[in-house]
């Protein structure tokens, strides 16, 4: 336990010292990662106004207020190791990383959950920003905010794994790109990023119920702008929690699948 | 016309280069679909609340989605590729092998690499418009399919000298890939009419990367929206950035050394 912290700790500065050192990349994440839902928020936005100043149960505040947190939520549980391991599979430094003594997960948790905390200050600046451009409504309820916290959690730890998971699809192909375009159209649909889901059909509204995209960014910011009432806020937290056992399975399974046919593609 | 040829010898080298891997054609069909049902799906769940966009109905909309994937796939046909490659090229030096050559150099370096499965964007973009067209009617004129292609000319001239213009800074910075990429995600707000955005954005997405002129402009020149302004504007501005994009490309040669050498 004791090793697992001082990796942990040793990761952080390592991710630290690598952010300041490209911080163009930092700048750059940021722009793609906020021109998307400031993209929708506009569209919706004009939609709204045009209609009267709202659409299906949002009016344009809220549609700000949706849009914001949806920015700030996917942003705290984004993940990049559906690119970067593919890499790490066809220039075989994957090998390295298998002789350490712990399960790489571990530095790939701490270098994720360490780049977030240095750039939740800036996404947290940029939301103030384009509240202060969009006027949302936001009225939060203590126990909203009591459940959100738990909910953003899981949120973040069914995606990191269900992400992780799907990123191992390297070591069986090299053409992971198609794959993971298709999951994220897949969750830009699925998860509410182009629209809240409930201004999608109702069939879609189920199936999104189903996959476990509204589980990861959706759901903890129907949570916080109060559109949930209790029951449904207990049965989404059930959901993430299936979904998280799931990820747990399917990781272990996929990872010694995996090894089995991992030949270090560069190496 | 050597041009041309010249054109020609180096699109045919990239296509046999990359007939060796064809199943690439069946992913990239595969994922330009994907794309495209992205966006069309997202315009059907918009026009289902609300019956036109900022003025723009759902036929003009969708000739712009074509416009955009036309033109995204004419930016990643020739000048990203070979804008990739020009800044790799400063970098490990092996621009020696394209100064030596008898031609331009700066003409060279911007034809010789084709990522050829572009061809598939281009060939969707034009479907979609197609279709929009006919979905439009008789409102497109001979008029307004000249502006049209004047207005997809300017704004390629835009759309090349601006990303020679950062391309050509790798002379001084080494490191300048990143620049490109920020145009990459600039470029998918492109999708949409840049009217319906705040005044603060639209201006960056007109002046500062020239995103509007790649696809509303045309998309306006097709609808019937251009005014006269902004027509001699691309047009003006077109012309303005190749001949500055070209002192900066002759500027950077004179301090590029040579690593390789």
């Amino acid at each position: 336990m004791k090793a697992l912290l001082d990796l942990y700790v040793q990761q952080f500065k390592t991710t630290l010292a690598a952010m300041f050192q490209y911080r163009a990349s930092l700048l750059i994440w940021m722009i793609g990662h906020v021109l998307e839902p400031l993209v929708y928020l506009v569209v919706w936005s004009v939609v709204s106004n045009s209609a009267g100043g709202s659409v299906g149960d949002y009016t344009t505040r809220e549609f700000a207020a949706y849009f914001i947190l949806l920015m700030l939520v996917s942003g705290v549980t984004y993940t990049w190791i559906m690119y970067e391991f593919e890499y790490r599979v066809r220039q075989g430094s994957l090998s390295f990383a298998l002789l350490k003594p712990v399960h790489p997960i571990h530095s790939d948790i701490a270098d994720n959950v360490s780049s977030k905390l240095i750039t939740l200050p800036f996404l947290l600046l940029i939301a103030a920003v384009l509240a202060l451009i969009f006027h949302p409504t936001l009225s939060l309820t203590p126990w909203a905010i009591a459940v959100f916290i738990p909910a953003l959690l899981l949120a973040f730890a069914v995606r990191f794994l269900l992400e992780w998971t799907l990123a191992l699809a390297a070591f069986w192909t090299t053409r992971v790109s198609a794959i993971n375009q298709t999951y994220f159209v897949l969750m830009l649909f699925l998860s509410g990023q182009i629209a809240p889901l409930t201004l999608l059909p109702r069939p879609i509204q189920v199936v999104a119920d189903i996959m476990p995209f509204r589980w990861m960014i959706g759901f903890p910011v129907e949570l916080l702008l109060g559109r949930l009432t209790p029951t449904e806020a207990l049965m989404g937290l059930g959901a993430q929690a299936a979904w998280l056992v799931v990820g747990l399975v399917l990781l272990r399974v996929v990872w010694r699948a995996g090894l089995r046919v991992y030949s270090a593609v560069g190496a | 016309m050597n041009y041309l040829r010249l054109f020609g010898v180096f699109f045919r080298v990239n296509v046999m280069g990359e007939l060796a891997y064809r199943v690439n054609f069946l992913v990239h069909l595969f994922q330009s679909l994907l794309s495209l049902a992205l966006s069309l799906a997202g315009l059907a769940i918009i026009f289902f609340y609300t019956s036109t966009l900022h003025g723009w109905r759902p036929d003009e909309v969708l000739a712009l989605v074509g416009v955009y994937f036309l033109v995204g796939g004419m930016i990643g046909l020739v000048i990203q590729p070979a804008m990739e490659h020009l800044i790799e090229s400063v970098r490990d030096g092996t621009l020696d092998f394209t100064l030596t050559k008898p031609e331009d150099a700066q003409l060279i370096v911007s034809i010789q690499r084709v990522e050829i499965w572009q061809l598939i964007d281009i060939g969707l973009g034009f479907a979609v418009l197609a279709t929009a067209l006919v979905r439009l009617g008789e409102k497109v004129g001979g008029w307004e399919a000249a502006v049209f292609v004047l207005m997809l000319l300017a704004g390629a001239a835009i759309i090349y000298s601006f990303w020679l213009i950062l391309a050509t800074l790798s002379f001084w910075f080494v490191r300048v890939e990143n620049i490109l990429v920020v145009f990459q995600s600039m470029y998918e707000a492109g999708r949409w009419p840049v009217s319906l955005y705040p005044g603060w954005l639209r201006y960056g997405l007109t002046f500062i990367v020239p995103v509007a002129f790649a696809t509303t402009v045309p998309a306006e020149a097709l609808t019937g929206r251009l005014s006269w302004e902004t027509l001699l504007g691309a047009v003006v501005l077109g012309v303005v950035l190749l001949a500055v994009s070209r002192v900066f490309w002759r500027a950077g040669l004179r301090r590029y050394s040579g690593a390789s050498a």
